[in-house]
This record gives C-alpha cells, sequence and structure tokens, in this order.
C-alpha cells in the first residue's frame, strides 16, 4: 500500500510541528513522510485486536509530593539564558492586538 | 607511567595509592584531547581551567577522606544532552548553541559527589536522533580506527573520546541502541540500564518513555563501576524506579556456568554481515565453554520493532521538542512578525532535517484521524514485543546477539537513505521499547580491522546477569586501542 501525502496535510502538519518549510523542503518531507508510512504499515500485518496500548512497560502511577521549595531562587541564571529580556522578564512578540 | 592506557579503575586505584594525582590524570586526558581531538572531533566543547581547578579540588577531597568511592579522580566525558550546570549543554543542535543550564542531571550530581573531574562535552548526533554522529550541528565525529568512518550514534562522540583515550570513562544515553551501537563501532563496552534505573532528571529528552542515561567505558568492570554511582532513585523523576540494590559491580564474577543463554536465530537472518556473525557465534562458543547453557530460539516480532519504535520515538520527540520555541532559552529567528512566526522561524532556522524529519513524523501520527492507526498501533505492537521478551526469559537468563549489523560505515553512506540507516538499528531498538538492560562489548574485529560488538540482553532489572556474563567472557580477551589512541600519550 503507497501513501500519499497531498499538499493540505503537509501544511497541516507544518502547522501541528510548528515549522515552516520550504517549497522543495515540503516536497522533500512528502516524500519522506510517504515512505517512511509505507514502511510503519508493516505494522497492519499484526493483529493487535484486543491488546492494550502499551505506554509504559511498569504499571506506572502518578508519583505524588508535598509541594515544597527545594531549590533557591535561580531567576537570574534563567534569564540569562533568556535570547531578550527586559526588566527581568522574558520579551516575547506583541501577541494580544 | 602510560597513565591513558589505565581503565577508570585502575586509575582510580592508583589516584587513590597516591601513584598519580588527579592534577596529573587531568592534564593526560587534556594532553590527549588537544593532540587527537582535531582529528576525532569527539568533543563539541571542553575546559582546561575548570577541568583543572576541579581536579585540585578532587585532590583534597580525596586527601581530607571526602571522597572515597573507586572512581575518584577520574577525569570523565559527558554527552552534550545531559545537563551541566553553569556549563554550555547543546544536544549538538543550533538551537541551543548556548544554553546554559540552571541545573545538572540528578546522574551529574551523583557523579560530583563521588569526586570525578568533568573534562567536557561529547559531540552526538543532534537531539540524539541518528546513528552515526553525522546530524550534529557541529560536525561529524570520526572514528578512531578509521577516520573516513563514522563512530556510531547518537553518542558517537562518547565511544569515540573513550576509543582514543581522550578520557577515561564517559555517559552516553540510549533511546533505540545510541550508547550499544557507536560502543560496537569504536571497540569500547557500554551498558543501557533497565528503564527507570537512572534519573532522567537533566536528560534533554528526545523519546522520554525510551531514554536512559548509561556508562560507556573500556570495559566491563568500568561500566558497572560508573553505573553503580549514576543509579539511583530520584523523586524528581517520576518514571524513576526504586531498585532493592545498586552493587552491580558485585556481578563482576568470572563464573558462568549453569547461566541460561539464548541467541535468537531471528538476529543471524538477512542482513547481517557474515563476519560479524561469525565473531558474535565464537563469542557463545567462548561462554559455552565456559560452562554457560547456550540455546537457540525464535524471539519472534523482530522485524516490527524498527517501524513501532519510529512511531513512538517521533511522536515523543515533536511533543518533547516543542519546548524549544526561542522564547525563554537557544536560538531565536532574527527576522519574524508576530509571535507565531518567530516560533517557525526559530524552529525552522534552529533545528536540522533529520530532527525536522522526526518531528513531522511525530506530529503527524499524533494528529486527529491517524493517532488510532499508527500511534496507538505501534503501543500495541510495543506490548506484543514485550510480551515475546517475557517468554524469553522464562526460558533464558540471557539473551545474546550481535549489535549492529555491520561495522561501522564510511562518512557520507549513511545519511542519504533514512530508512536504511534505521534498520540498522534492528537488535538494539525492541531492547528500549521493553525496557531492558542491553550491554554491547568487543568480541573481535572484521578483515578491515574494524571492531565487531557482542550485545548481552537481560531481562527487566535483570543487570548483574548481563554483567556476568559478560564480565566472563571479557576475561577471555585483551582490550585493544586504536593506534591513534596511543598517540599523545605521555610516557613517564
Amino acid at each position: 500500500m503507497a501513501n500519499h501525502i497531498d499538499d493540505a496535510t503537509i501544511e497541516y502538519v507544518g502547522i501541528l510541528a510548528k515549522l515552516e518549510l520550504s517549497g522543495e523542503e515540503k516536497e522533500q518531507a512528502k516524500k519522506d513522510m510517504e515512505s517512511m508510512l509505507d514502511y510503519v504499515d508493516k505494522l497492519n500485518e499484526l493483529d493487535t485486536s484486543g491488546v492494550e496500548p502499551m505506554s509504559h512497560v511498569f504499571p506506572v502511577h502518578n508519583v505524588f509530593r508535598e509541594d515544597v521549595v527545594t531549590n533557591g531562587d535561580g531567576s537570574e541564571d534563567t534569564l540569562a539564558n533568556a535570547p531578550e529580556e527586559q526588566d527581568h522578564a522574558f520579551v516575547v512578540p506583541k501577541t494580544i492586538i | 607511567m602510560n597513565i591513558l592506557g589505565l581503565t577508570a579503575l585502575e586509575l582510580g586505584r592508583k589516584i587513590k595509592e597516591k601513584e598519580i594525582s588527579v592534577v596529573e590524570a587531568t592534564k593526560a586526558a587534556l594532553h590527549q584531547i588537544k593532540a587527537v581531538d582535531g582529528d576525532i572531533h569527539g568533543f563539541v566543547s571542553y575546559d582546561e581551567e575548570s577541568a583543572l581547578k576541579r581536579a585540585q579540588e578532587v585532590q583534597k577531597g580525596i586527601e581530607e577522606g571526602k571522597y572515597t568511592g573507586p572512581l575518584a579522580g577520574v577525569p570523565m566525558a559527558i554527552k552534550d544532552n545531559i545537563c551541566t550546570k553553569g556549563y554550555t549543554t547543546t544536544c549538538s543542535s543550533k538551537i541551543l548553541e548556548n544554553f546554559v543550564p540552571t541545573y545538572s542531571a540528578q546522574a551529574i550530581e551523583n557523579l560530583m559527589d563521588a569526586g570525578v573531574v568533568f573534562l567536557g562535552k561529547t559531540n552526538m548526533d543532534e537531539f540524539a536522533m541518528g546513528s552515526t554522529t553525522e546530524t550534529s550541528a557541529f560536525g561529524v565525529t570520526r572514528n578512531p580506527w578509521d577516520t573516513n568512518k563514522v563512530p556510531g550514534g547518537s553518542s558517537g562522540g562518547s565511544a569515540a573520546a573513550v576509543a582514543a583515550n581522550e578520557c577515561f570513562m564517559a555517559l552516553g544515553s540510549d533511546t533505540g541502541g545510541s550508547i550499544r551501537q557507536p560502543s560496537s563501532y569504536c571497540g569500547v563496552t557500554g551498558m543501557k540500564p533497565t528503564y527507570g534505573t537512572v534519573s532522567r532528571y537533566g536528560l534533554i529528552a528526545y523519546g522520554s518513555s525510551l531514554d536512559q542515561i548509561g556508562p560507556i567505558a573500556k570495559d566491563v568492570s568500568d561500566c558497572a563501576a560508573l553505573l553503580e554511582t549514576i543509579a539511583s532513585y530520584d523523586a524528581k523523576d517520576s518514571t524513576s524506579v526504586k531498585l532493592d540494590a545498586y552493587d552491580f559491580t558485585s556481578a563482576l564474577v568470572d563464573d558462568v556456568k549453569g547461566l541460561k543463554i539464548g541467541i535468537p536465530r531471528d538476529y543471524f537472518g538477512e542482513g547481517l554481515d557474515s563476519e560479524v556473525g561469525q565473531a558474535v557465534k565464537n563469542a557463545a562458543k567462548v561462554l559455552e565453554e565456559k560452562g554457560a547453557i547456550v540455546e537457540e530460539f525464535d524471539l519472534g516480532l523482530v522485524e516490527y520493532a524498527i517501524p513501532a519504535y519510529y512511531v513512538i520515538a517521533s511522536a515523543e520527540a515533536s511533543s518533547n521538542l516543542s519546548r524549544f520555541d526561542g522564547v525563554k532559552y537557544g536560538y531565536r529567528a532574527k527576522d519574524y512578525e508576530g509571535l507565531h512566526d518567530m516560533y517557525k522561524k526559530t524552529r525552522s532556522e534552529g533545528f536540522g532535517p533529520e530532527v525536522k524529519r522526526r518531528i513531522m513524523l511525530g506530529s503527524f501520527v499524533l494528529s486527529s484521524g491517524y493517532y488510532d492507526a499508527y500511534y496507538l498501533k505501534a503501543l500495541r505492537t510495543k506490548a506484543l514485543i514485550k510480551k515475546e521478551f517475557d517468554k524469553a526469559f522464562e526460558k533464558y537468563d540471557v539473551i545474546l546477539g550481535p549489535v549492529a549489523p555491520t561495522t561501522a560505515p564510511k562518512i557520507g553512506d549513511s545519511l542519504s537513505d533514512p530508512i536504511k540507516m534505521y534498520l540498522g538499528d534492528i537488535y538494539t531498538i525492541s531492547v528500549n521499547l521493553a525496557g531492558l538492560p542491553g550491554m554491547s562489548l568487543p568480541c573481535g574485529k572484521d578483515s578491515n580491522g574494524m571492531p565487531i560488538g557482542l550485545q548481552i540482553i537481560g531481562d527487566c532489572f535483570q543487570e548483574k546477569k548481563v554483567i556476568r556474563a559478560a564480565y566472563a567472557f571479557e576475561q577471555t580477551r585483551t582490550y585493544e586501542a586504536p593506534e591513534i589512541a596511543k598517540g599523545g600519550a605521555e610516557h613517564e
């Protein structure tokens, strides 16, 4: 079974992935995704009806702890990584118009 | 004395016995880095000044009785996706090229407490996505055995640095074989622990349900000692598992009498290089002669592990990597119009092609309409694969097989055909899906003189059986270093 990824799909996935692909990159992405999906379709040979999806190998439960602060104020160091900083805050483009 | 030729534990002992100082050992490693890393490029960055400063502190700490462990004073390297407080951690990606973590990974904290000296950060495939270390944004790493060949990946820098004697041991991370395969290609020993054994706190996530930090070293003993140091229960990692015992070095026993070893027939089929297959079978024979019970069996579902893995790992990656948006850290695009445009441009300019490919695939398989058909299907397949291993471990103590179908390929041969590259992970990937421990250690060389790795896989939390089998096999061989490892060696 050959998968076909159309322009609309690649456009949509680009939005989900927050990636802006050039025309050439889009064509490549289509090809890559088609061949990967063709390959992944191999899984359809397996009968998995009645099999529970296994997200974790071990039974894991929510791990709770008391909400106690164990680290100090790291805001200076954290902000030192900011691409843009002003008045002890991250600067981002205007979001509310 | 040839300091560089020592294993980590040998060096630790000599430091303790005051035959070698920590500063001397650190200088020897730095000297070797300067001599050979121009050819190897195992390191993304290293810091001579802070390494020497730390060496002095550790020396003092040892003398004052603060550091008493077997690895105190040993200089090591860290894969560049493991956070080191105050020291750049890039994931070999442009998007994190200037990122300085404000905290250290728990594994690093444990190593600090053990008195280890950090030399620098090692090169890797960008965000650990790749099998060759060629997708690094900072250039390829070269295999110390043949600099025209790849070191494997994604922990290629760590494996190459250990093989080239640029450090005495290193940390890697393994999501689908990223410790074991480069260890195999570079002729060193590496171990991926059971999921949950080493805290993932501070490991920059790729596929969170598969990622584990683990040791890369010159031999099984060093690996066991390093694992013993980094493994711990950590409340900061909700998938961390509290073990009954962390004494992995107690399994360093040269005795495999009665140990039941299963060899999956499915691992010796089409695609496996005959020299690799032969070397692995010879290793099985050696263990049999030492008293192990060796048997062939059918593991099943082997060919479904790779497609399931790429769906699951890409899905998790697309989610994990959504945090890189140019707001709080890392690279930000220069020209953009508005917030969403900034996100998109930042990510498009900051990520390389392989990372984008996996984010796109991951976003697709998680998108509405495809989630059941791809993502849930892969998770169901994972459950079946786990069951196959459960069945196998009812009969066998460990499973033995190759690490990779071939020895290291030439630089430039792998990236043109992603699926072909992915197929190279066939023997390692299912171990991550099932959460199992797996070790890679040298078992021979091919006719081109390239190292061949043997993989020993254990049931969950059965690291000790893996270590015992590996150690017993290792006793029948002598460690061999590539020519370049002797290159800058200081002889006193």
